[in-house]
């Protein structure tokens, strides 16, 4: 009997590492430029401090709006900080909000997508509903509502924004842990006594795995997008810390003084991410809905 | 913003399911349902909003006093007028009933009652979400149609320009804006509401450009592959090969069958906008009720945020079951007594 089951999970093992194989080679030109742009946004964020050319904080304020220079390779800032140094910090604050809403979110819909599946009944209808409530509440209303009684800054929004960011991971690990849960070889499992955990997380997961790093990876966007707005009305990060969307935030002086440098780089940037982002994230999603 | 795009349905088959014959009863009995499901969330959000309150570090009392020390008498008259000594629940309820008849309670800051100033700020909110879902509706209806019956490059720029465009928040969205239209060319104003009438408007024009920018290429990108997908379908395969005009098989059968599914997202990405309004009214100074949100955030005025947040999740939510409805009584294909989950 255990042969058969170890016989079993290894060929559905097998099958998932040749899928995943093809699969990566499937996410297309588009895809790997997408990956290339955010493995230099990362790069940048984690060598920071060595490839900033000064401070982020050095404030020079008889320096304030300058053009590119050999000191300012993008120029300074209102108080003479170099855009190109608190354009690299910038990016760690950038990046680890959204990463933390993701990681939390995705994690937790996860767990309770599986759970909801697996157990059924009046427990699944619990979630079903809610998981709706939740949706019914706007991300960033909730990310406002939490800097409102926690003071401004990231941390609140963060915890905020991944508790809003749930119902959209769960609402679809669901579904289609459901199609993978009424499938012959889950029904196969379960008469040979396997254990429940071990088909949720050996077998249901594998089988949605794609499709939680495709969404994951959406999310992410969102999340960056989302994060930032909140800095930018100045409930987010909080100065002087440097951050892309406070940057454009605090940029909008200068716009009006024809000097839109440091709002248009920092804008640039969201952009270009979260464009990354979108790309790998739909090139994923593609791969996904080709593989089922 | 993200919440529009977010709530796109999850498939469910649901829609194929094919019913010939509705009964009355069953219909009365959907809406009834829905309606209880609205009020139901609305209480959750009401509870959430109230116990906000509560849950935030340190007691409501030193919200209400702004953290000041204060004479014992002047505490407990805030004491007395909020009800602090009464039980959560008892608070709560009392709190429900004043906000069931329009009364929000008094703002600690201005020391008027939040009705009255949200009340007056809720009209430029309201225009700006109105001109934003009309430029999403009717510039993404468009694009999305035209992309999706005409294949080649128009199809394929317009996809490739929406997917860049949905990667743009939207307050990157509204300074790229004012850079270009209002300090480079100087065509629109840079900041305020203006006066009423047409002048209203004018001063919406690039806000709501902003704020439906990244929707208009979400419900183009949606509306073009639903119009792709019926092009290919079976019976309009078999409509072209009759020889039927084009421009009726467009008409009958594919943009009918397309239209149902696409308006239904369109309409969720409407009010998705409700949110997305906050950041926009920020960056163009507009003085609605996103712009007092956040300046009351900052100044810890509680009994506003808490108003101003459940009129955005009032609107939002009952704009989600209304759409929900439409979508259900219809559309001839949803099967309604069944279950969607």
């Amino acid at each position: 009997m255990s042969t058969t089951a170890t016989a079993v999970r290894r060929t559905g093992a097998r099958k998932a590492g040749r899928r995943a194989t093809r699969g990566t080679s499937g996410i297309g030109t588009t895809g790997w430029v997408a990956i290339v742009l955010l493995g230099l946004v990362v790069c940048g964020a984690l060598l920071a401090p060595l490839l900033s050319p000064q401070g982020p904080n050095a404030v020079d304020l008889s320096g304030a709006y300058q053009g590119s220079s050999g000191a300012h390779l993008l120029g300074t800032d209102a108080s003479g900080r170099d855009l190109l140094s608190r354009l690299f910090h910038g990016s760690r604050t950038a990046l680890i909000g959204p990463f933390l809403v993701v990681a939390v979110s995705t994690l937790l819909g996860t767990v309770l997508a599986l759970a909801a599946v697996w157990f059924g009944g009046w427990f699944d209808q619990l979630v079903v509903r809610v998981v709706d409530a939740v949706f019914a509440f706007p991300g960033l209303l909730l990310a406002i509502l939490a800097t409102a009684l926690f003071g401004s800054g990231l941390p609140a929004a963060v915890v905020a924004l991944s508790v809003a960011y749930v119902p959209y991971i769960a609402r679809i690990v669901r579904s289609a842990a459901l199609r993978e849960r009424n499938l012959p070889y889950i029904a196969a499992l379960q008469v040979q006594g396997v254990h429940g955990l071990r088909i949720a997380l050996g077998h249901i997961l594998p089988n949605v795995g794609g499709l939680i790093v495709a969404n994951a990876t959406l999310a992410f966007g969102f999340a960056l997008m989302d994060l930032a707005g909140l800095s930018f009305i100045g409930l987010g990060v909080q100065p002087p810390t440097s951050d892309w969307g406070a940057m454009v935030g605090t940029g909008m002086a200068g716009v009006l003084q024809q000097h839109p440098q440091e709002a248009l780089f920092a804008s640039a940037l969201i952009v270009i991410t979260v464009g990354a982002v979108n790309m790998l994230g739909d090139r994923l999603t593609e791969r996904w809905e080709a593989r089922s | 913003m993200s919440d529009a795009i977010m709530s796109a349905p999850v498939p469910s088959g649901q829609a194929q399911a094919k019913v010939k014959r509705r009964p009355g009863g069953a219909m009365a009995r959907f809406v009834a349902v829905r309606v209880a499901g609205l009020v139901a969330t609305l209480f959750i959000a009401s509870l959430v909003v109230f116990g906000a309150l509560y849950a935030a570090p340190g007691s409501p009392l030193t919200y209400l006093t702004h953290g000041r020390t204060m004479s014992p008498e002047a505490v407990a008259e805030i004491k007395a007028e909020y009800h602090l000594d009464d039980s959560i629940w008892q608070q709560y309820l009392r709190w429900l009933g004043d906000v069931v008849h329009g009364d929000f309670g008094t703002s600690i800051i201005y020391n008027q009652p939040v009705s009255t100033l949200v009340g007056g700020r809720a009209s430029v909110t309201t225009l700006l979400v109105l001109m934003a879902a009309a430029i999403v509706l009717v510039l993404g209806l468009a694009i999305g149609t035209m992309a999706g019956l005409r294949p080649g490059w128009f199809s394929r720029s317009a996809m490739a320009a929406a997917t860049g465009v949905m990667a743009v928040p939207t307050f990157v969205g509204a300074v790229v804006l004012i850079v270009v239209f209002a300090v480079q060319l100087e065509w629109f104003p840079v900041f305020g509401a203006g006066g009423s009438g047409l002048d209203a408007v004018y001063h919406m024009v690039l806000p709501s450009l902003a704020l439906a920018l990244a929707s208009v290429a979400f419900v183009a990108r949606l509306a073009q592959t639903a119009v792709r997908a019926e092009l290919s379908a079976d019976h309009v395969q078999t409509a072209i090969s009759r020889g039927l005009p084009r421009r009726t098989v467009v008409r009958r059968h594919v943009m009918r069958n397309a239209a149902m599914p696409v308006l239904t997202v369109a309409g969720l990405t409407v009010a998705g906008l409700i949110a997305g309004s906050v950041v926009v009214e920020q960056v163009f100074q507009l003085g609605g009720l996103g712009q007092f949100l956040v300046s009351s955030v900052q100044q810890k005025d509680f009994p506003v945020v808490q108003a101003i947040c459940l009129v955005y999740v009032a609107a939002f939510i009952v704009l989600n079951t209304l759409i929900d409805i439409a979508y259900t009584l219809l559309d001839p294909r949803v099967s309604i007594g069944k279950k969607d989950s």
